[in-house]
């Protein structure tokens, strides 16, 4: 399989950079191009859309709704960066170094809420905590209808929302820092004069920077990109611009101007989470030892898993109950011909999609192996940074260009040949599935590449000094070694898949709903309970990766 | 006799119910640097994170400069006890640099002294130009220097070093050994180290502990531990050799497969006796001329010398280091004579019994 010296001639003409020399434009190189132009496309197409202005609507836009956007957006990403450093940070040095009652249940059951998609969250916060809901609806009845009571349709609100249903990125990153090497920086820190709590703030805590700032980081871009929670919050966003432009004003340039400003927004923080990234690798692990651990004593154990279990419940346990107990009540309205035609739909885009991207995943991950140059990797690393790119800009990103194809088609068959033809490309699968393959590329190839990376060219070697070459030695020693790896992409891309809401929405042809297009269309309509049982079934298959996840973390 | 800085009074350690420290004692005088010798999980990292604090104490006491600073129900928190560490993966400070690793653990210090004093510590582990540069800029050899220099800059009373060639390629293991011991003598530094390798216990160290399974064999310098073990125990650990069998005969001397020998006498044995000699490679000689013939079973060349291991007509197995220009073959006899100063000498019947060396 692998060629140690792909290029022959590299020696003896060192002046030309391989780039330039036709030889390097081979299959593999030239699918990897391909790749990480349909992420340049978007993007390009987007920050293009300045050259031919739609005049009058961003005129309207920019007067009314630009500074209440990048407003919200402001306070959207510090309040919710804050609370998932607060909570996320606090969480991990509980459960990574200290010991207190449930700490082995609490470490893995904090991940939990990745299960459910922002958008669940949020309208069953709303069901609880609104007016008619249960909470006030209590309150009422005990103290009559004069008490106060927050509105939890508000900035704070959304805030709350998001912190709940993102937090697990910071304390799953935050808490491999300490795991590996937290223990070790406090006794370092100890046995040089300083007090634990001291050791803590001038240690372990300026240590894990990285870390913290890389989950951060992942959490500003899934607040940025957030469609589903915000507009059933009604707290205008980009995201809700960019839908509201197209789909209300049908202007697709306002769409993409104000999908690029949100790009903007986005490249800030993608090249400060890849500068996180490198720098996360100067430490190495090690695992810690069961007599290790800080153990909490008396008020201090209680108070610890009293916290716990209180994020615990109310980013899952009280949610994941009002939606059974919502889907029971609707049960048998619900439950019907119409419901499993929305979980066909799902569960087909949801296969053929992870079957493409996983494909495609595979491919890139064999030529990053096989040409392990500058360029190649560049291109590589371009094609995988599709996930920052928010759902709604590549909506937006992709349509426009698909579209411009298919209207080019037909003109020219109509001047060419006089016939009439249809749309050919628009309202088909294709565009959703172009843009899923963008944003989920990264998700299935991070998965397969790590895989990739335990069949070292030695077992090459070996399997070929044993007479096994080309089909036979993919078959028999690749796909083995691979097989994890690749299960574990696929059920990654699979969920996200069926979660994705915003890109869903807006390309599907007529007719595809989904659960999530399903769920925003009830919960635009304030039907909490009927949305219920499809977010159930969301739900239930988003606890298929973390399954995944946690058993590999048991393995590790 | 110096002042003691370190003592240790019947110490016992348990993880859980498993007991892995047993009843271990041991002085270190100022200026010593000690070392515990001891295969893996046999307790001595233990032993080392319990002085510096990390672990409570199940029984005995623990003094540091003559106050004690760990009992049962009692331990005064690390950060108060003086104690420098050096651990087996250095555990430098990531986000520091060199400097500021370094300047650490100096409090209280103006900001010219500190930086005289980082300097001087820097000069001594031979990075005084790298101050700038962060951890992970530099090689293993490199930040092993930094991690000694981190654990000496608050001048602590005592120095404690998990593994601390461990994590090195064999050469550098060798040169930076002769090194460190350099540094600590310079700084007339009181230290205690462990490790598994007894090539680095003999460098660096003065005084060493044989550890096995919880318990310390024997505590003593080099010298006494290779020529004078306590038991068997000891006498596998340290060096190679191998125990002969033999019977005591008239007038101390002890009759085996190499002939009746007669050294330093060694008491309490009565005639008659079975009992175990230590015979190591250097106290076998090879000689053509000697009556006495073995046979060749294995041959390890190792440059200068070949060990030979060698049967002997009785059918004990004894080893031989000879120089190297002599070759002979598995299977060849040739000639050995004996050359024991002291004979160290077991009681057959009972292992685990003690010493019989004068």
């Amino acid at each position: 399989m692998s060629n140690p010296l792909p290029n022959g001639t590299a020696l003896t003409t060192r002046a030309v950079p391989s780039f330039l020399r036709l030889q390097f434009y081979d299959g593999w190189r030239l699918m990897t191009i391909v790749v990480a132009a349909m992420v340049i496309t978007p993007l390009s197409v987007v920050l293009l859309s300045w050259l031919n202005p739609a005049g009058e609507i961003w005129g309207h836009l920019s007067e009314t709704l630009l500074a209440d956007l990048l407003i919200n957006t402001f306070w959207l990403v510090t309040g919710v960066s804050t609370g998932t450093v607060i909570l996320g940070v606090s969480l991990a040095w509980l459960t990574a170094v200290c010991d207190f009652p449930g700490r082995k249940f609490f470490s893995w059951s904090l991940l939990l809420p990745l299960a459910m998609p922002a958008y669940v969250l949020a309208f069953v916060s709303l069901g609880i905590f609104d007016f008619s809901g249960p909470v006030q609806s209590l309150l009422r009845h005990w103290f009559g209808s004069s008490h106060w009571f927050p509105d939890i349709r508000s900035t704070a609100g959304v805030i709350t929302v998001l912190t709940l249903a993102l937090y697990p990125y910071v304390y799953l990153l935050t808490r491999n820092a300490f795991q590996t090497q937290g223990k070790r920086m406090l006794e370092a820190a100890e046995s040089l004069g300083c007090s634990p709590r001291r050791a803590f703030f001038r240690v372990v805590l300026p240590m894990a920077r990285p870390w913290i700032a890389g989950g951060t980081l992942l959490v500003i871009m899934e607040s940025l990109a957030d469609f589903g929670a915000v507009s059933i919050f009604n707290y205008d966003t980009f995201t809700t611009a960019i839908y509201k432009a197209w789909f209300g004003f049908f202007s697709l340039s306002a769409a993409a101007q104000l999908a690029s400003c949100l790009i903007v927004l986005v490249f800030v923080i993608i090249v400060a989470e890849q500068r996180m990234r490198s720098r996360m690798r100067f430490s190495e692990a090690r695992q810690m030892t069961r007599g290790d651990r800080i153990q909490l004593h008396g008020l201090w154990r209680f108070l610890a898993t009293g916290y716990a279990l209180a994020i615990l419940s109310v980013a899952f346990i009280f949610p994941l109950l009002q939606l059974l107990y919502w889907s029971l009540e609707i049960f048998h309205e619900e439950f019907t011909v119409r419901y499993w035609q929305l979980v066909w739909h799902s569960l087909t885009l949801g296969v053929t999609a992870a079957l493409l991207i996983c494909g495609v995943a595979l491919l890139l991950a064999y030529t990053a192996r096989r040409h392990p140059d500058l360029p190649t990797t560049g291109l590589v690393r371009i094609a995988n940074l599709g996930y920052a790119l928010p759902g709604t800009v590549l909506a937006v990103g992709i349509f426009i260009p698909v579209a411009a194809i298919d209207n080019f088609i037909i003109d020219l068959g109509e001047t060419l040949f006089g016939v009439e033809l249809g749309q050919l490309l628009q309202g088909t699968l294709l565009i959703m599935l172009l843009a899923y393959l963008v944003r989920f590329m990264a998700a299935g190839f991070k998965a397969i590449d790590g895989a990739m990376h335990r069949v070292t060219p030695s077992i090459d070697e070996a399997a070929r000094l044993a007479g096994l070459r080309g089909l036979r030695l993919l078959v028999t020693v690749h796909l083995p070694m691979l097989r994890s790896g690749l299960l574990t992409a696929l059920t990654l891309v699979f969920v996200d898949v069926m979660k994705e809401m915003p890109i869903t929405l807006m390309t599907r042809p007529f007719g595809w709903d989904t659960l999530a297009v399903k769920i925003f269309e009830l919960t635009s309509e304030g039907e909490w309970e009927r949305a219920a049982l499809p977010a159930i079934t969301l739900l239930f298959s988003g606890l298929l990766p973390i399954v995944v996840l946690m058993r590999k973390s048991e393995r590790d | 006799m110096g002042r003691n800085v370190l003592e240790l009074k019947n110490i016992s350690q348990a993880y859980g119910r498993q007991l892995v420290v047993k009843n271990l004692s041991l002085t270190l005088e100022k200026g010593e640097i000690g070392c515990l010798l001891g295969a893996s999980g046999c307790g001595k990292t233990t032993v080392l994170r319990t002085i510096a604090g990390f672990e409570p104490l199940l029984q005995g006491e623990i003094h540091l400069n003559e106050k004690i600073v760990s009992q049962p129900g009692y331990s005064m928190p690390p950060a108060k006890r003086a104690i420098g560490m050096v651990f087996q993966d250095y555990a430098l400070f990531p986000h520091l640099t060199l400097f500021d690793n370094v300047a650490f653990g100096l409090r209280g210090l103006k900001k010219s002294e500190r930086i005289l004093r980082v300097n001087e510590m820097l000069e001594l582990v031979g990075l005084a130009h790298d101050y700038a540069k962060y951890p992970h800029e530099i090689s293993g050899g490199q930040q092993q220097r930094v991690a000694l220099a981190r654990a000496l800059a608050p001048k602590p009373a005592l120095l404690l070093m998990d593994e601390p060639f461990s994590n090195l390629d064999v050469t550098l293991r060798e040169r930076l050994s002769n090194e460190v011991r350099d540094i600590l003598k310079a700084y007339e530094a009181t230290a205690l180290f462990v490790t598994h390798n007894q090539h680095e216990a003999f460098a660096v160290a003065d005084r060493i502990g044989v550890m096995d399974d919880g318990n310390m064999l024997q505590w003593a310098n080099a010298h006494q531990l290779y020529h004078c073990p306590h038991n068997r125990r000891v006498a596998s650990f340290v060096g190679e050799g191998l125990l002969l069998p033999g019977v005591v005969r008239e007038g101390r001397r002890i009759e085996t497969g190499l002939g009746l020998l007669a050294g330093i006498p060694t008491c309490d044995c009565s005639p008659d006796q079975a009992v175990d000699i230590l015979i190591r490679p250097e106290d076998v000689i090879h000689d053509d001329d000697s009556p006495v013939k073995a046979e060749v079973i294995r041959r390890n060349f190792r440059g200068a010398n070949v060990l030979y291991t060698l049967r002997l007509s009785s059918g004990d197995l004894v080893q031989a280091l000879v120089p190297s220009h002599c070759d002979h073959a598995p299977g060849e006899h040739i000639g050995i004579k004996t050359d024991v100063r002291h004979l160290v000498v077991f009681d057959k019947r009972d292992p685990s019994e003690l010493p019989k060396t004068a």
